[in-house]
């Protein structure tokens, strides 16, 4: 049993953590949920960002780059059909249209005789892709078992200069949207540790980006500062992602597509196309303020305050406006 | 901003008032205490007569209870619409309903509040007369038998009655027990009254109920009633069958029908039976005064104890929901406990506070590991959700049946009370608990397992606190209260506890 006065000091510890905290703005839980979640993003819209061929359809429309459909499968008498979808592609990928936290996704990456190489080396068949897709359709990997969809899209071949950072996977970058103009940004970069995945409690590494160069600010895992990539081994300060600003025009631009005023935008960017959205979050974590090394509520706070003529200026305006803003 | 959260403090506001407001009345009005402890306890119990009256005039006699020691009789009344209803207070009290006609089912209502009093004046039955009886051979000879050797190998009126139930209960029986016990078995308490008759002990077979607070479909059970000189022992019967989870030996005994006389007489009617709900009440001495004099209908002191008491035992409970969900709110707003599915934990306390904490933790491990590892193999199989979780559901019910013949026949009859868990909610928990596993490993499991749990043992921590359920009882006013809370709590955006230690370097710059 601690003593008196000991848990007095971790009280008074407790409190300490909670005022440095609020005065760093750092977002909680509570906060997100109630202030803006709850606040800017209605819950009819939550289903257009919840299933991802939904999100790639309204894309379109909105002329917003994301990685090409090749087709849809959705009913098991497709399945056997498959091989028509397939046939002479080099590479692919096939992901369920409501999974989340990169379950589910199967990236093929090579051709090799009747069979396909997978992004980890290993070989798969036919008859593997085709019981991967009965899975998905069966609800294997969506939340709470429903039933769902596979979506078979074009494979991001990504940017030589990023091909350092990321183990076994295409490094994606997550922009914090509010209202339309960019809060905040990282890249997940998938470790061995995270088994290609770029899931940061899975163990991947996030990298804080400044929102006005695209630089890395700050590298963690595992909640811990880090300067190199554990794999790779390359300094994780000479990351500089590429086509920053049209990414980022990109990420703005998702505000009028969907309506929703507080999410997270998963952007990959394409060796030839440039940027591309992969998926939206109408929740998103809070864990990129671990990455940035500061809290998100003084750029929210300051988007709370703006005037409704500057709430309507076109993305492209909002994206200098934050640079300027958050810039550090 | 400001005027959307007017009329939210208003309703904050109001609800906080009111419910105060309620409980200040209720305690000083009508002076139910704030506290358990410095009240006297008052059992009502109400009698539920059903009968099918065929057409013919009525008459029903329901045996009712006297003040005796342990017991003081407040008041009782009896609720039958269309019925004239007399209460008969010669020697053999009882209640009596007449009717010209009736036809179809029929319900009755009698109700009895008694406090429980140690008081010494308190009338008391004085022995009855010996009878002395006749039985054919050769069962004559055996009651003879077993009548000396008890006789023998006891002292006084009291423990040759305990030999005697001795001789009963041992297992294997002596010949001459068995042989009686192979006629009488439908009449044994009479025999047993008949054969210490037989050997001069004045004794009756008494009718009583074992109080239990929130017990309803309670039927009466027999006793034996043993007097030497002026007191007297009741004495449980042999071989009676007894659920023996719900079996409570030390709860107090009721006498109801002490005279010898059948508990219930229907006239002009069939298939009657009588059921007994009970349930606890806290009040001051005042309070009972007070409650008699108010009448029922008063809005102010509007208040569940106006309801049957068979109702009212089973609001005892549901008023207890707003407690574990007041709990779970707390955990989830300002700890940041995380738990499998929101509110199942409040129904794990809820199990809990019926089979006790122990017993609940092991068999909930017991069930919930078992069905993960049956549940694995399932998930082999690739089936669709809804055949998923029904077999699961098929699967909890098989394990709580193992369990339950398993401790029954090691004789942990505590093994029993598993049946207590709510099937439906424990098979999506496992549903939930092994998509987990799958999804995220069985750290995650253990995280959210633990915290459902831990949530489950503080709700029923809060839910089985006596002061909490005294207040929450008896006052409506506790509701409103919590809503406000529950309300306020919404709308917190601090910090989670346990987010200060996820995010504590940030706030070291
Ligand atoms: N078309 C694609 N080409 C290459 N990699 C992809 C593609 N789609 C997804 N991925 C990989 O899978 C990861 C998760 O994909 P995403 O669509 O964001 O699904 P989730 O909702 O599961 O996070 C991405 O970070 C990326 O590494
Ligand atoms: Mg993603």
């Amino acid at each position: 049993m601690p003593s008196l006065s000991e848990s007095l000091a971790g009280i008074g510890e407790m409190f300490g953590a909670y005022r440095s905290m609020s005065r760093q703005g750092v977002l909680g839980m509570n906060a997100r949920n109630r202030l803006y979640i709850g606040r800017y993003n209605q819950r009819r819209l939550f289903p257009l960002v919840d299933n991802k061929l939904k999100t790639k359809q309204l894309a379109q429309q909105y002329e917003i780059a994301v990685p090409e459909l090749i087709g849809v499968i959705d009913s098991q008498h497709q399945v056997s059909m498959l091989s028509k979808h397939l046939l002479g592609l080099e590479s692919f990928v096939i992901k369920p249209a409501k999974g989340s936290g990169g379950k589910g996704i199967l990236v093929i990456q090579g051709h090799d005789g009747d069979g396909w190489i997978k992004a980890s080396g290993d070989r798969v068949t036919l008859q593997d892709v085709q019981r991967h897709v009965s899975n998905i359709l069966a609800g294997l990997y969506s939340l709470g078992g429903a039933q769902d969809v596979a979506i078979i899209e074009h494979c991001i071949r990504f940017d030589d200069s990023l091909a350092n950072y990321s183990f076994e996977g295409v490094p994606d970058i997550r922009v914090i949207v509010c209202r339309g103009f960019p809060v905040m940004a990282m890249t997940r970069l998938a470790t061995r540790e995270s088994d290609g995945k770029a899931n940061l409690h899975q163990g991947a590494v996030g990298v804080g980006l400044s929102l006005k160069t695209g630089r890395a600010i700050n590298g963690v895992m595992h909640g811990k500062l880090v300067q190199a990539h554990p794999d790779t081994l390359e300094r994780l300060s000479e990351l500089v992602i590429p086509q920053w600003d049209e990414l980022l025009n990109l990420a703005a631009g998702c505000y009028e597509m969907t309506g929703l005023g507080y999410i997270g935008t998963d952007v990959v960017i394409d060796r030839d196309k440039g940027p591309m959205l992969l998926e939206l979050n109408a929740r998103p974590g809070l864990a990129i303020q671990m990455a940035n090394g500061k809290g998100l509520l003084p750029g929210l706070r300051k988007i709370d305050a703006l005037t409704d003529a500057e709430l309507r200026r076109p993305a492209a305006q909002r994206v200098a406006l934050s640079q300027q803003w958050f810039a550090d | 901003m400001i005027k959307r959260n007017l009329p939210y403090a208003l309703l904050v506001g109001l609800l906080l008032l009111a419910g105060i407001a309620q409980i200040l009345h209720r305690h000083w009005v009508y002076d139910v205490p704030l506290l358990p402890g410095d009240a006297q306890t008052i059992w009502s119990v109400e009698a539920k007569v059903e009968f099918d009256a065929n057409g013919e005039p009525v008459k029903v006699r329901l045996a009712t209870p006297d003040s005796q020691p342990g017991f003081m009789v407040l008041r009782d009344s009896g609720a039958s619409p269309g019925y004239g209803l007399s209460f008969v207070p010669d020697d053999h009290p009882g209640a009596e309903w007449t009717k010209r006609s009736a036809e179809g089912k029929q319900s009755l209502f009698y109700r009895v509040d008694v406090l429980e009093s140690d008081a010494h004046d308190l009338m008391d039955e004085s022995a009855p007369p010996i009878i002395t009886s006749s039985w054919p051979e050769p069962y004559a000879s055996a009651v003879t038998q077993v009548v000396q050797q008890a006789y023998s190998t006891s002292a006084d009126h009291f423990s040759l009655t305990r030999e005697l139930l001795k001789a009963f209960n041992s297992d294997p029986r002596d010949q001459h027990v068995q042989l009686l016990v192979s006629q009488y078995r439908q009449r044994l308490p009479q025999l047993i009254v008949d054969m210490l008759n037989m050997a001069g002990v004045p004794s009756r077979v008494v009718y009583g109920l074992r109080l239990q607070d929130g017990r309803r479909q309670q039927t009466l059970l027999p006793y034996i009633r043993v007097w030497q000189g002026d007191n007297s022992q009741v004495f449980d019967v042999p071989l009676q069958e007894r659920n023996p989870t719900l079996f409570d030996p030390t709860a107090p005994l009721l006498l109801w029908e002490q005279r010898g006389e059948p508990v219930i007489e229907v006239m002009g009617g069939e298939n009657s039976q009588v059921r007994f709900s009970m349930i606890k009440r806290e009040e001051s001495a005042f309070g009972n005064v007070a409650n008699r004099l108010s009448d029922e209908h008063d809005l102010l002191n509007f208040s569940i104890h106006s309801l049957p008491i068979e109702e009212q035992a089973m609001f005892k409970t549901i008023l207890l929901i707003p407690i574990g969900a007041l709990i779970v709110c707390l955990l989830r707003v300002l700890i940041g406990l995380k738990t499998s599915g929101t509110f199942m934990p409040v129904l794990i306390a809820l199990a809990f506070i019926q089979t006790s904490l122990v017993t609940g933790l092991v068999g909930f491990l017991i069930i919930v590991a078992t069905g993960l590892v049956i549940r694995g193999y399932l998930s082999h199989l690739n089936l669709l959700l809804v055949s998923r979780i029904s077999a699961t559901i098929i699967t909890v019910i098989a394990i709580i049946g193992v369990f339950s013949v398993a401790s029954y026949k090691f004789g942990l009859t505590e093994g029993l009370k598993i049946t207590f868990f709510p099937m439906i909610i424990l098979s999506w928990t496992i549903e939930r608990m092994s998509i987990l596993w799958e999804e995220e490993g069985w750290r995650e499991v253990m995280t959210q397992g633990g915290g459902s749990l831990l949530t489950a043992v503080i709700a029923f921590w809060a839910m089985s606190n006596p002061l909490v359920r005294h207040l929450t009882f008896n006052f409506i006013g506790v509701q409103l209260v919590i809503m406000a809370v529950v309300l306020m709590l919404g709308t917190y955006t601090g910090y989670r506890l346990l987010e200060l230690k996820r995010f504590v370097k940030l706030g070291k710059h």
